[in-house]
């Protein structure tokens, strides 16, 4: 076992370590986090080798690289001597090897006499390979960690600086491939890349799985999780997300064309999660969702708000109403709790034992107005990440399907049913959005 | 819509669900398209276990395949067979129903199928 040092990016920090944890379950590498803070990017972990690291954390997409760690300290002459004492059997291996190296400060700056000043210190490494700053067989990196606004504080020097050699990049570049301002076909609630693809890999997406999608929309999840190689499903209550508008029709399978992914397209279609037509088999290795939570996109079901209503079928000049071509049928304000119940009984059934479930949820930043996050005894609650907004947060919650001889089987506290029919009176997510979240609730 | 994508859904009402007639929709005036897909043995031997077989093998007949085998094949047979493996491919991935109707032998409903995009939304009365 040797350690690395992954490199994060300063974004989304609450979605690291689940993303990076995804990913050595799916590749099955033992790893250990030795130090981790989420205010700052970088991370020690202990990993079986450098290839299990690469593994690791190429498809990543909140990991800038990973390193091997040759040496850490609290200033640059305690690195030299952990570097010394760390890894001198090391350095032989890369005598010959072309390489370079690079600087890279975390609140911080250096000016690049400081960085070649810096550089040369490690002259003892006695590397005798040409520099090659473009295509060196070797990159070294020296990684330092600054105290926040340190500058104004007057501080000039790092916390602690590590010596890594670098091992592997991520797969950061997909976020400009996948980028929603150049995606043919998207809708006002399409996930932006970056994080479709983070979910994709918290969800395990991977070549030869089935993924399904039950809020399709333009396909974001979908095409994230054909991106990491799964078969993606889709489905929508809202047909005209699926076929696109128009004549020349932008639609759901043109991201797929546009994108050289429709060997990874498993099928589309039209229907309500609440009256699904899959059958009840344990179908899908990944289940990802954003569902609609009635703000942008309200959330409806099929049925009449007034249950009484349309019990028959309607039938003029001898045609039955529901089989004509312009037939829609009728759909009601559903409220938001009860569908993720519906969602989690649904992946309780379709999941594969260790499939995932991830699904997006709103919640105010008000304690007293939070949304609790929703338990199912067949699905371990894997990983909790949150999106801070100003008054609300959007969470990726994951799930796990434990397989049925370890389930413990308790009674499922049965939710208090929203009352009413209107969009408001059900999701008291919606009513507080609108309301600004002040007295929402009271 | 994919014959796999067939041999995941049955009627979308909840009391033909239960019923075993509800399963496999029956294709009615369907017109059969081929896509040209890259082999996947990784993904076809996965998925083959989430397949119906008895259902699989009905619904191929009523598409004009050959008849399957009374068995599923093991993941050991399909390694074995590599034209096995290709005539899989082709029924489950490759082939697609683009235009027609899917009947639920149960209630007798019909799902319709536009452009590959079937459409499972169901009339005030039946949900």
């Amino acid at each position: 076992m040797m350690e690395y040092m992954i490199r994060f990016t300063q974004v989304h920090e609450t979605f690291r370590v689940p993303e990076i944890k995804a990913l050595a379950v799916l590749r099955g590498i033992d790893m250990e986090i030795l130090s981790y803070s989420p205010s700052s990017p970088f991370c020690v972990v202990k990993l079986p080798s450098a290839e299990a690291a690469a593994q690791l954390v190429k498809r990543s997409i909140l990991v800038k690289a990973a390193y091997e760690l040759w040496g850490s300290g609290s200033s640059y002459e305690d690195l030299h001597d952990n570097v010394r004492g760390h890894s001198e059997h090391l350095w032989p291996l890369y005598k010959k090897n072309t390489f370079r190296f690079s600087v890279d400060s975390f609140q911080g700056t250096r000016s690049t006499t400081e960085q070649k000043k810096l550089i040369e210190g490690f002259r003892f490494l006695g590397f005798e390979g040409p520099i090659r700053m473009k295509g060196a067989e070797q990159e070294f990196c020296l990684l330092e960690e600054w105290q926040f606004n340190c500058a104004k504080l007057g501080v000039y020097e790092p916390q602690s600086v590590h010596l890594g050699r670098f091992i592997c990049g991520s797969d950061r570049d997909s976020i400009n491939k996948y980028d929603l301002k150049k995606r043919k076909y998207i809708c006002t609630t399409s996930m932006d890349a970056e994080l479709a693809l983070i979910t994709a890999n918290i969800t395990l997406a991977d070549t030869g799985k089935l993924f399904y999608d039950p809020f399709v929309g333009s396909g974001s999840f979908p095409v994230a999780c054909a991106h990491f190689g799964a078969l993606a499903f889709g489905s929508d209550i809202d047909g005209r997300s699926i076929r696109g508008k128009g004549k020349s029709k932008p639609n759901l399978l043109s991201n797929f064309v546009q994108y050289g992914i429709t060997d990874q397209f498993g099928d589309s279609f039209v229907a309500d999660l609440t009256n699904t037509p899959l059958r009840k088999a344990r179908l899908f290795d990944g289940i990802v969702c954003d569902p609609p939570y009635g703000v942008r996109e309200g959330l409806k079901v099929l049925g009449s708000r007034d249950p009484t209503k349309g019990k028959e079928p309607i039938i003029r000049d001898g045609i039955a109403h529901h089989q004509m071509d312009s037939y829609v049928p009728p759909k009601k304000p559903y409220s938001f709790l009860a569908m993720l119940d519906d969602i989690l009984e649904f992946a309780s059934v379709s999941l594969v034992d260790n499939g995932r479930l991830s699904f997006w949820m709103p919640t105010s930043n008000d304690e007293d107005q939070e949304i609790k996050v929703p338990e199912h005894p067949c699905l371990e609650i894997v990983s909790i990440c949150t999106q801070d907004f100003n008054r609300w947060s959007r969470k990726l919650i994951t799930y796990r399907r434990i397989p049925d001889s370890k389930v413990v089987h308790t009674v499922r506290e049965e939710r208090v049913k929203e009352n009413g029919v209107s969009a408001d009176d059900l999701n008291p997510f919606r009513k507080g959005y609108f309301k600004g979240f002040k007295a929402a609730f009271r | 819509m994919k014959v796999l994508t067939l041999n995941f859904l049955t009627c979308a009402v909840k009391a033909c669900k239960t019923t075993s007639a509800s399963f496999p929709l029956v294709p009615k005036e369907c017109e059969l398209v081929s896509d040209t897909i890259a082999p996947n043995p990784t993904l076809l031997t996965n998925l083959l276990p989430r397949v119906d077989w008895p259902a699989l093998g009905s619904i191929a007949v009523a598409l004009g395949f050959p008849s399957l085998s009374p068995l599923p094949p093991t993941p050991a047979d399909l390694e074995n067979d590599t034209k096995m493996m290709a005539d899989l491919h082709t029924l489950l991935l490759e082939t697609q129903i683009s235009e027609g109707s899917l009947v639920c032998a149960n209630c007798g409903h019909e799902y319709k199928v536009k452009e590959g995009i079937a459409n499972f939304l169901l009339p005030n009365h039946l949900v």
